[in-house]
């Protein structure tokens, strides 16, 4: 990361600082002289966003364990108490309640461009499988903590995924009571979720380290594909990206705020607001919005470790991605047939979201199953076959032959004007 | 000579070497037990509580709820239909053909005398767990006049079998016995 910087500290101060701990050259090579392809379109504002998203719920989520409880028989009533009493509490519990939401937004739309452009494709299949244990551990973290304000969607979505487990051949059994810490979900098993809600997001922001530090040494992926090759195709981080990433934010802002200021509860369930009770399940049990996929691919299997192999499967194919497509080309763009499966792939997605918060039954059981098979078929059989089936359109030269071509209205021969001088 | 004090393979080094590795990962393995071992059921949870229910105002055709280790029990009187139905079934036509009555042998089968009370098959006492992902069923549903899952679909039958769905096991009949005549002691 450091080494894109031609920084010479100046002052004495500065140089001090160099010639013991160089994080000034670090910071300055990664953040700001960092080289980066000069094409990024909005789609690569999302990395940017998702920082922004992490630090906000650390921030919200560390003042509201201020005033939280972590008891089942006080947890309920002190998220009421923030909601009612705290300062500002219903703000702060809002922010980090949306703010979850809208961290899955960002984190399925850059995901699905990684899809797209092809950004886990050699050299940077290990940003992509860090970026997938990011997702896995963003997911256990956002499950957690949805438990803890103790309500009925709390405890009954606790207690089914924490039934996952007795799936497990032979010691299933036991490793669920090993997660409770009991017979069913109960006051040990809160206190351990809240306990892990608040370390995991740390190991995020640590993973997000790697995971940043393994696509600058191999530099991005930009919406070509194709590497940078002069100069001319990559422009510093400083001022462009930053501004860029900033303004996509403050956007990306308005959106947030407007789900926490005008419609709260929009994407939460309202049978949260009952307090937990074990001896109920609500009629229609649903995971948050952002799981419903990889739920109605649970539903879809009817076999209770089959069910939960192919949930977790769902996650686990993403890991071996760079190896199952078998295209040369990484972008989407100049991949004709890729492109058409990318879109039916990504509405099969949404399907399945929509089925997962449906009732487990008739026709909504037949196509979950449709669904779930088309789902693993795309990346199991289609991207491997579509490398050798399809023919993809020409590569431009460089970056700056597409960005130059690609109807900015400018003629070609622009282009060598910078590179003369 | 000085160089080259034992020249065998393997020589002491690496008897020492192997044999520290091998304490430090026996320690290691010691120190981590008490972090895992933590989470398991501590001594409060495991104090297995026992509990008496007066069941004579259950006439036939109801049902109660009561709480026993966290978990609902359902206790049903069942009418003559229920149970001529749960009889008429054979044990060869059922997804899982084990009793799951924790008062019996572990092999039983899963026949209706087998899931009902001892001496009094009428009554069937059992942990409302559906054996699927744990969400409490349903009583007087599905398709089979059992209990319904609403969370999965699993259907159960009036002997609390599993007969549709994704459950892999009829519901799980607790220790108890009648302790009068109209009272059970579960646990």
């Amino acid at each position: 990361m450091a080494g894109h910087s031609n920084y010479v500290p100046q002052s004495a101060a500065a140089k001090w600082l160099e010639s013991r701990l160089p994080v000034i050259s670090l910071v300055r090579g990664s953040f700001v002289d960092f080289p980066t392809p000069k094409n990024l379109n909005y789609w690569w504002t999302f990395g940017g966003i998702l920082f922004f998203m992490l630090v906000a719920q650390i921030i919200t989520g560390i003042v509201l364990v201020m005033h939280y409880t972590p008891s089942t028989g006080a947890a309920f009533d002190s998220v009421e108490h923030i909601m009612r009493d705290v300062n500002f509490g219903w703000m702060l519990r809002y922010l980090h309640s949306n703010g979850a939401s809208m961290f899955f937004i960002a984190v399925y739309i850059h995901i699905f461009r990684g899809l797209y452009y092809g950004s886990y494709k050699a050299p940077r299949e290990i940003s992509w499988i860090l970026g997938v244990i990011i997702f896995l551990i963003m997911m256990g973290t956002a499950f957690m903590g949805y438990v803890l304000p103790w309500g009925q969607m709390s405890f009954w979505g606790a207690t089914v995924i924490t039934n996952l487990f007795s799936a497990i051949p032979l010691v299933g059994e036991e490793i669920r009571t090993w997660l409770w810490g009991g017979f069913s979900v109960d006051n040990p098993t809160l206190n351990r979720f809240f306990s892990l809600h608040y370390l995991l997001p740390f190991m995020i922001f640590g993973v997000v380290i790697l995971h940043v530090w393994a696509f600058h040494t191999t530099g991005n992926n930009n919406p070509t594909g194709v590497q940078p090759k002069t100069k001319q195709d990559t422009v510093p981080f400083h001022p462009y990206y930053t501004i860029k990433d900033l303004f996509a934010i403050v956007v990306f802002m308005v959106i947030f705020a407007w789900f926490a200021f005008y419609v709260p509860n929009y994407m939460g369930h309202p049978d949260n607001y009952i307090e937990a009770n074990p001896l109920v399940t609500p009629a229609h049990i649903v995971p948050e919005w952002y799981f419903l996929p990889f739920y109605a691919i649970l539903r879809a299997v009817p076999d209770k470790l089959g069910g939960v192999v192919a949930m977790f499967g769902a996650i686990a194919v993403l890991f071996v991605l760079p190896w199952l497509d078998t295209s040369k080309v990484r972008s989407g763009t100049y991949r004709p047939l890729f492109k058409q499966f990318f879109w039916i792939f990504a509405g099969v997605c949404v399907a399945l979201g929509y089925l997962g918060a449906m009732p487990a039954e008739g026709i909504y059981v037949i196509l979950s199953r449709i669904f779930t098979v088309y789902y693993f078929a795309h990346f199991l059989v289609i991207l491997p076959m579509l490398g050798f089936l399809e023919k993809p359109k020409p590569l431009p030269a460089s970056i700056s032959e597409a960005v130059l071509k690609g109807g900015s209205g400018k003629p070609a021969g622009a282009a060598a004007a910078p590179d003369t001088k | 000579m000085a160089h080259n004090t034992d020249p065998e393979e393997p020589n002491r080094r690496d008897f020492l070497y192997i044999a520290t590795g091998a304490m430090g990962a026996v320690g290691a393995g010691a120190l981590a037990w008490p972090f895992i071992d933590q989470m398991n059921p501590d001594a409060s949870a495991l104090a297995l509580a026992s509990i008496e229910v007066d069941v004579s105002a259950v006439a036939e055709g109801q049902s109660i709820t009561v709480k026993w280790r966290g978990k609902p029990v359902f206790i049903r009187n069942r009418t003559e239909t229920e149970v001529e139905e749960a009889k008429a079934v054979p044990v060869a036509d059922l997804p899982d053909q084990n009793a799951r009555n924790a008062n019996l042998p572990a092999d039983a089968e899963a026949t209706d005398a087998n899931r009902g009370v001892e001496g009094n098959e009428k009554w069937l006492v059992q942990v409302g767990v559906c054996t699927h992902l744990g969400c409490v069923p349903l009583g007087d549903a599905g398709d089979f006049g059992g209990w319904f899952c609403p969370c999965h679909g699993s259907h159960y039958d009036t002997a609390g079998r599993i007969r549709k769905g994704p459950a892999p096991e009829n519901l799980l009949i607790p220790p108890l016995e009648f302790v009068s005549d109209s009272t059970i002691k579960i646990g």
